[in-house]
């Protein structure tokens, strides 16, 4: 089809057409970024925590007033949980993956001395820890059972410089290895944390993720070999059969309770609700921006539609004239189509120019990445379908306009 | 005149139907988002003490040791136990306050309630007059109680009303951490939001239910919650010895050359502990008032900032199309406004009648708008942000939305009634 005089008819309509491209380029742009924006939350929350999440149970307790008795009460505790009918495995965690909070983390430097640390990573520890959360170890071993250390003689210790009670051995994650040592097998390596800690390697586990703050990488975990209570803040983990869950839980708070009625449930969930409660914030940003998209392109579609039936309504005779010289129905519904696939062509070329404009201020101060080039050819191709569905309706009705009406009025 | 384009503009509105309900919708959808994101962002930057919030200053010291040492590097944003005993007890400020977040359980005396947490605010006296809390019962502790470690505690109303019912309950005793603390003031209807003396705890939403004494909570070891951050070796986290900062200071100064006095003061001070051997790091002070302190915390969260952006550009493209569906209206009734200026009509008087359309437009626009904020807020309200709750629309952001959607459509009609006044009146008529 010969473009010519549409492009000599569009040159007699500047400002609309302007117009035109203008929404079509601001939708394409704003549509390019928000898309980007929800990829980058979905991903975000498909992130893995290397833990068996459909089969943990976590409940966390607080006591009122001083607790002398905790090992042993912890030491009961566990033994207790252990023994109800459907925990396959039961421990003492001071933080879990995604719970929203770095309780504690450590910077890991490879030599005494060193100024900065190598990296900060999130550090767990308790009893039974990895097995029950189901980390796998990639090489080398887990902690032994007397090889762990109370929290309580850790914490005086680390002040004193009293090598006897603290730890000597740590298990890092798979990310943790690889980037401290790439290339290289991580055990029997030394690091050293806090004043100069020496810890020598005894495993690489497999992916374990950090509670919070995953920017600083995601899966830069460490586990110590300290044994903890709930008094000091730690919770306990059940492992079970997803559909036990439910019924775990409860004899689980029952049995605990019936040891000891006077402490008070802060938290009693499943791993899965835990982990829905760590992304609820990207959910609902996500659903937000699917809203303002779908919005955005029932406006833009509007917009095209309101304005070509005005030039439909505009060119009705000049339709006819050509009706009557023989232009065929065909001809003129692919007139408004081409028309309209050529501003939007031109409203999307300016609309990728400006996308990439906002990635840029975007990536200034939101501190996102680049947006990828896969996201220009999809922009295109959604607003080109968007503006040959917009413009349909008021280009059959053109094509629907009969040869006579160049013959009616002056 | 005005009353005649505005008759003029209804009789138009009702001519055009699907032109003028897309314009219509058009706005509404755009004012209605970004009334939506900025009501949420009005509210959650918006000054939590009016009138005494530039007279609220948060001290920073830099008592750091020197590794990883940065000159002009931000100071901490808390202080040292020992900085800010010496800071409140040196009293160069109109009032001042040292304080630190905690949760404590309390244990009512009636058995129908189980033993609960609630988050406690440890502070010094100060922290009342200074920050303006109202109380509805009783008053607040003094610096006697402050150094004698009092066994006092003030509720805040919300507690009063879950333990006493919302009875005067001072002088009564409440047992907490199994102390038995004697209640001593009820505050009335408190909230700051943000919670800008301390945005270690929570931004939004997370005021406090018990206030003790900042010495009573040491003297009973009560627990510390918030953000500690420390350096070398020395002590347990959270505790006077400890060589770490997580405590909040705060200073009323009443006029900018007591502000300016005071930040000389906080450079002495420094030199002096220098001195003394207790800082390493050169002098390094910032005094921001609570609104620069908030700015400089960057206590909106991002994702509040980044939807307000959306929305604003989903306005524009809005307005856009808009522009674009009124110049296809006025140009459509080219022959009418021919009539009219044949008739005698200034190029100045069409222009007026049309821009008044425009805006008649833009009321409609923006009671759509209005409708669908309201609906906004409702869902932004059911999200589980801890600011959520807070997402109301006030009597000023009301009128603002109304102005900006008249404000926008006049604005998307200056273009198209300019092009449609020019119309060449004989050619018009002559085509009739």
């Amino acid at each position: 089809m010969d473009i010519r005089p549409i492009l000599s008819t569009l040159r007699r309509h500047k400002i609309t057409a302007w117009l035109l491209i203008l929404e079509i380029a601001l939708t394409c742009a704003i549509v390019c970024n928000a898309v980007f924006l929800i990829h980058q939350r979905l991903q975000r929350m498909d992130i893995p925590s290397g833990i068996a999440e459909h089969d943990l149970l976590q409940i966390k307790f607080a006591y009122i007033g001083d607790r002398p008795d905790a090992y042993a009460q912890a030491q009961t505790d566990l033994v207790t949980l252990r023994q109800i009918a459907g925990a396959q495995a039961v421990a003492l965690a001071n933080q879990l993956p995604l719970s929203g909070y770095d309780m504690s983390t450590s910077g890991l430097k490879l030599r005494p001395h060193q100024q900065k640390n190598s990296l900060e990573a999130a550090s767990y520890y308790g009893q039974n820890l990895l097995a029950t959360l189901g980390v796998r170890l990639i090489s080398g071993r887990d902690f032994q059972p007397d090889e762990l250390i109370d929290l309580k003689a850790v914490m005086p210790a680390l002040h004193s410089d009293d090598m006897k009670n603290l730890p000597h051995t740590v298990i890092v994650a798979q990310a943790v290895a690889a980037r401290l040592w790439p290339g290289q097998r991580a055990l029997g390596k030394t690091i050293y944390v806090g004043d100069d800690i020496p810890l020598q390697v005894v495993g690489v586990s497999a992916p374990l993720a950090r509670p919070d703050n995953l920017q600083m990488g995601a899966q830069y975990s460490i586990v110590f070999p300290i044994r903890l209570t709930a008094t000091e803040g730690g919770s306990y983990v059940i492992r079970t059969a997803p559909e036990d869950r439910e019924q775990v839980l409860k004899s689980a708070l029952a049995a605990l309770k019936r040891l000891d009625p006077n402490r008070i449930v802060l938290e009693q969930r499943t791993y899965d609700e835990l982990r829905d409660g760590y992304f609820q914030d990207d959910r609902a940003m996500a659903g937000m921006l699917v809203g303002v998209i779908a919005a955005l392109l029932i406006v833009t579609a509007l917009g095209i539609a309101g304005l070509a039936s005005f030039w439909v309504g505009q060119r009705r005779r000049t339709i006819g004239v050509r009706r009557a010289l023989g232009a065929t129905r065909g001809n003129i519904l692919h007139y408004f189509q081409t028309e309209n696939f050529l501003l939007a062509t031109i409203g999307i070329a300016l609309g990728m120019v400006l996308a990439y404009g906002i990635n840029v201020f975007l990536m200034l101060h939101y501190e996102l990445p680049r947006l990828p080039v896969i996201y220009f050819p999809v922009g295109a191709i959604a607003l080109w379908l968007i503006g040959q569905l917009a413009v349909l309706g008021p280009a059959l009705r053109a094509a629907a306009v009969p040869p006579v009406v160049a013959t009616r009025s002056v | 005149m005005f009353g005649y384009y505005f008759d003029l503009a209804l009789r138009s509105l009702g001519r055009n139907k699907v032109l003028t309900a897309l314009m219509v919708l058009a706005i509404a959808l755009g004012i209605g988002a970004s009334m939506t994101t900025l009501t949420v962002l009005h509210v959650l930057s918006g000054d939590p003490l009016p009138g005494r919030s530039s007279n609220l200053y948060a001290p920073q010291l830099d008592p750091r040791d020197l590794s990883d040492y940065q000159p002009q590097a931000e100071p901490p944003d808390q202080v040292t136990w020992t900085d800010g005993m010496n800071l409140l007890q040196a009293k160069r400020a109109d009032r001042q306050a040292l304080m630190t977040g905690g949760s404590v359980a309390i244990q009512p005396a009636q058995s129908a309630l189980q033993p609960f947490y609630e988050t406690a605010r440890y502070t010094t006296a100060d922290f009342f007059p200074m920050f303006g809390v109202p109380f509805q019962y009783g008053h607040t502790w003094g610096a006697a109680e402050d150094a004698a470690s009092a066994a006092v505690v003030v509720l805040s109303g919300k507690l009063n009303d879950k333990l006493f019912g919302g009875r005067d309950s001072t002088g009564r005793m409440l047992r907490v951490e199994g102390y038995a603390l004697r209640i001593i003031g009820v505050l009335g209807d408190w909230r700051s939001n943000p919670h800008f003396y301390d945005l270690n705890v929570k931004n939004y939403g997370g005021d406090e239910g018990v206030y003790v004494p900042l010495s009573t909570s040491q003297a009973l070891h009560l627990t510390h919650i918030g953000g500690a951050s420390c350096w070398g070796s020395g002590g347990a986290d959270a505790t006077p010895a400890a060589p770490c900062v997580w405590l909040q200071f705060w200073v009323q100064l009443d006029t900018p050359v007591k502000a300016e006095a005071y930040r000389q003061f906080l450079i002495h001070y420094s030199q002096e502990q220098k001195t003394l051997g207790r800082f390493q790091r050169p002098p390094n002070v910032r005094l921001r008032n609570l609104m620069q302190w908030l700015d400089y915390e960057q206590a909106v969260p991002g994702d509040v900032q980044l939807q307000t952006w959306l929305a604003l550009g989903f306005l524009l493209v809005c307005l856009v199309n808009t522009v674009g569906l009124m110049l296809a209206k006025f140009l459509r009734r080219s022959a009418e406004l021919a009539v009219r200026r044949a008739l005698g009509a200034s190029q100045r008087a069409l222009f007026m009648q049309l821009l008044v359309e425009s805006g008649v437009i833009g009321l409609a626009g923006g009671l759509g708008g209005l409708l669908l904020a309201y609906l906004g807020l409702w869902l932004v309200r059911r999200q589980p942000a801890d600011y959520a709750s807070l997402a109301h629309l006030d009597g000023a952001m009301l009128l603002l939305t109304i102005l900006l959607a008249v404000g926008a459509s006049l604005l998307a009609g200056v273009l198209p009634a300019w092009r449609a006044c020019r119309i060449a009146p004989g050619l018009q008529l002559k085509s009739t």
